[in-house]
């Protein structure tokens, strides 16, 4: 708890820069990744992390220093070859895309560590912490290296901030763009080149290995949190630099863990709740909506069969049992006996022993399901042309999602008709 | 060339050539990347089992990281399918979230764990024949060749009794699910074998490298054939040729093996995307002249 304290005042100026620099990183590249996202290309940018590792080693053994300079600029270089890389698989081969990610990612990582191996056993002194690259080290952000790192961060932001417009424009509707005359080409070419920028900067904190997670994952998480692209953009932002203060505090406390899996863990946690529970698009509202509407299809099929059955005796209150409803229309017995539970509970039915009978709300509620099949296979026929024997199922499903608005809508436009294609009454209240 | 060589090289060999086989169902059912992620997924697999059994050659250990590796492909649909996030992210969202597991669980327990970072990442290939199977008080050669042989050995079984079902739910699924072959059971059957392969992999050449081996060979003779046989025959000399050459490679430039191995299969793969006679980019060229 002390380390806590300790660690939240910020009174070591060390820890300062070490949080001011990886929630700068993270949170920019979350920002980035959020577009990267949109534009469907995540997996691309698992390819450029894991690519950018041979640039690194490059980098430093032409320089024989690990000046960040030449380190990013290194990463930069390999992360575009990896890019045209697959891009130029995809396009003179018949290799699939999917393919030539892993290819290209696979084997540049290769390579990557085989040059990491050749300088690890070469003896040169100052190598020692290259390999943080690896799986990232945020307490390593310190003096001129969170300057060079912190740089690119804040070009990375006042880029994106920018071009916003010319990104979410192109994530939805790239023709649209051509048209309206954009350089769709060039706004491509420059957001690839801020997401090999935001792998190069992030892979201090997150390391290349994990490094696509802190692209991709911010992004998926916000997604499901709103509609809205500047929403989503600025949630990503705040996910990220979220788990990047997190990943600051496990270097504090335990210099010796690396810091991008804790980073990678936090924002998974972050994305795994809003996958579950985020309001509307999450998965546990999505099942609950389905049963509801399950269950609002199932009622009204029931009271719709007790309408018909009353239309055939010209009586609508007449008691029911179950067998009767289930021969005119297939249930099973449990799954019924519970429908006819919850409408008794709502008040469309009343029960006496074993059987049930319509009030007058049921009655009303049937009778709109009656109504509103039988206009809409008139409707599908006078104005669709469809035949008469062919629109009972797509009206059994319409006659559940109608609007009231719409209802009205259809009546006007068919004139209150008196019958339906199969001569069947159409009732009004 | 002494013994040690040759017992690095055979199970590099045998490693590559389980590998090469899977991928080639794997790129063809367009799962490449499905496979990049199992490999890293089954790493907590992997942890776990150390910690609960202790040691290494568990079949234990083969059969969790296996379970593993089949939840994770579910989890990638269920994301996808449940709350419809789009397939790469999903992929994405959940190899790096087990991966990083599996790497903070590494870190939690280094002493009782017998596994580094460097191990996950390149495996020890190199130490391979210090590790020797003792039977009787004798030494009969290296763990990892019997392990890689048996992998081998299954792998092939597999493909050989499940072919007709394996080609008929890669080409045409629907064909395959008129006649009564379950797609689900060889879809799933298929994720168990590159997990499985992926476990026993994974100690010679790192969970990621796996990635290269799985998919660069089989890339190499998805440009030179169109027969599935020859694909996998041509994918699995490819991957011993990388192997051997890679090995070499590593060698002269003391450096990691598996990483040189890797670096091998992709100018394989540079190769036979050039030079290939029926899809290489110069015979297209070529072809692509006029006669004069």
């Amino acid at each position: 708890m002390n380390s806590l304290f300790e660690f939240f005042s910020f009174a070591d100026p060390n820890i300062r820069f070490v949080v001011i620099g990886s929630v700068l990183l993270t949170a920019s590249s979350a920002i980035v990744g959020t577009f990267t996202f949109l534009h469907k290309k995540s997996l691309v940018g698992d390819a450029i992390a894991h690519a950018v590792l041979p640039g690194i080693c490059l980098g430093f053994i032409l320089s024989g220093t690990k000046n960040p300079a030449y380190l990013i600029t290194g990463a930069f270089i390999t992360g575009w070859i990896s890019l045209i890389g697959v891009e130029y698989i995809t396009k003179h081969t018949r290799i699939k895309d999917d393919t030539a990610i892993g290819l290209v990612l696979s084997v540049f990582f290769g390579i990557g560590i085989l040059m990491l191996t050749v300088i690890q056993k070469g003896g040169n002194a100052s190598q020692s912490g290259l390999d943080h690259f690896l799986f990232g080290k945020a307490a390593a952000l310190v003096g001129d290296d969170l300057i060079v790192f912190g740089a690119v961060a804040v070009t990375l932001l006042i880029a994106v901030f920018l071009l916003f417009k010319e990104f979410s424009l192109l994530a939805f509707d790239k023709e649209y763009a051509k048209a309206i005359g954009l350089p769709v080409r060039w706004i491509d070419l420059v957001l690839t080149s801020l997401t090999v920028l935001a792998v190069v900067i992030g892979i201090q904190a997150v390391g290349v290995v994990l490094m696509a997670a802190i692209l991709i994952t911010p992004a998926a998480a916000a997604r499901f949190w709103t509609n809205k692209i500047n929403v989503m953009v600025l949630l990503a932002s705040v996910f990220g630099a979220f788990s990047g203060l997190s990943g600051a505090y496990i270097s504090y406390i335990a210099p010796a863990m690396p810091t991008g899996p804790w980073i990678v863990i936090v924002i998974s946690t972050i994305a795994f709740i809003s996958f579950f529970f985020a309001p509307k698009r999450g998965v546990i509202n999505r099942v609950l909506r389905q049963r509801n509407i399950r269950r609002t299809i199932n009622d009204e099929n029931v009271l719709k069969t007790l309408y018909q059955l009353g239309e055939e005796n010209k009586d609508y209150f007449i008691q029911r049992n179950k067998e009767e409803i289930i021969r005119r229309r297939r249930f099973s017995p449990e799954a019924l006996g519970k429908i006819l539970q919850r409408l008794e509970n709502q008040g469309y039915l009343d029960k006496t022993s074993k059987h049930w009978v319509l009030t007058e709300e049921g009655k009303a509620r049937g009778q709109r399901v009656v109504r509103i099949h039988r206009l809409w296979e008139l409707y599908l026929t006078t104005h669709l042309n469809i035949a008469p024997d062919h629109v009972h199922d797509d009206a059994d499903t319409i006659e559940h999602l109608l609007t009231p608005e719409l209802e009205v809508e259809l009546e006007r436009l068919l004139n209150y008709p008196k019958v339906d294609p199969h001569k069947s009454e159409i009732p009004y209240s | 060339m002494n013994n040690n060589d040759l017992s690095i090289i055979f199970t590099a060999s045998l490693v590559a050539s389980s590998c090469a086989l899977l991928g080639c169902f794997l790129i063809l059912r367009k799962m490449a990347m499905v496979g990049d992620a199992i490999s890293h997924a089954v790493l907590p697999g992997i942890v776990i089992a150390f910690l609960i059994s202790g040691s290494r050659d568990s079949m234990t250990m083969l059969i969790g990281a296996g379970l593993i590796g089949v939840l994770t492909t579910f989890l990638i649909e269920f994301l996808h399918k449940k709350a419809k996030l789009q397939t790469d992210a999903s992929i994405g969202v959940t190899f790096t979230w087990l991966f990083a597991i599996g790497v903070v669980l590494i870190s939690l327990f280094a002493g009782k764990v017998d596994l580094d970072q460097d191990c996950v990442l390149y495996g020890e290939i190199a130490y391979v024949p210090l590790d020797t199977l003792i039977v009787g008080g004798q030494s009969i050669g290296p763990r990892a060749l019997y392990i890689m042989g048996i992998i081998l050995t299954i792998i092939i079984l597999f493909i050989w009794i499940g072919y007709k079902e394996l080609f008929l739910t890669t080409f045409d699924p629907a064909y395959a699910s008129a006649i009564g072959i379950s797609t689900t059971l060889w879809h799933y059957l298929l994720m168990g074998a590159v997990s499985a392969t992926t476990v026993a992999s994974f100690e010679s050449v790192g969970a990621i490298l796996v990635v290269a081996l799985l998919i660069a060979p089989a890339a190499t003779a998805y440009l030179i054939t169109d027969n599935l046989k020859w694909m996998l025959v041509i994918a699995c000399i490819a991957g011993i040729v990388a192997s051997i050459t890679g090995y070499f490679f590593a060698v002269w430039l003391d450096g990691s093996i598996a990483g040189a191995i890797a670096a091998m299969a992709g100018a394989i793969f540079v190769l036979a995307m050039i030079f290939s006679p029926t899809h290489g980019i110069l015979m297209k060229k070529i072809s692509a002249q006029p006669e004069s």
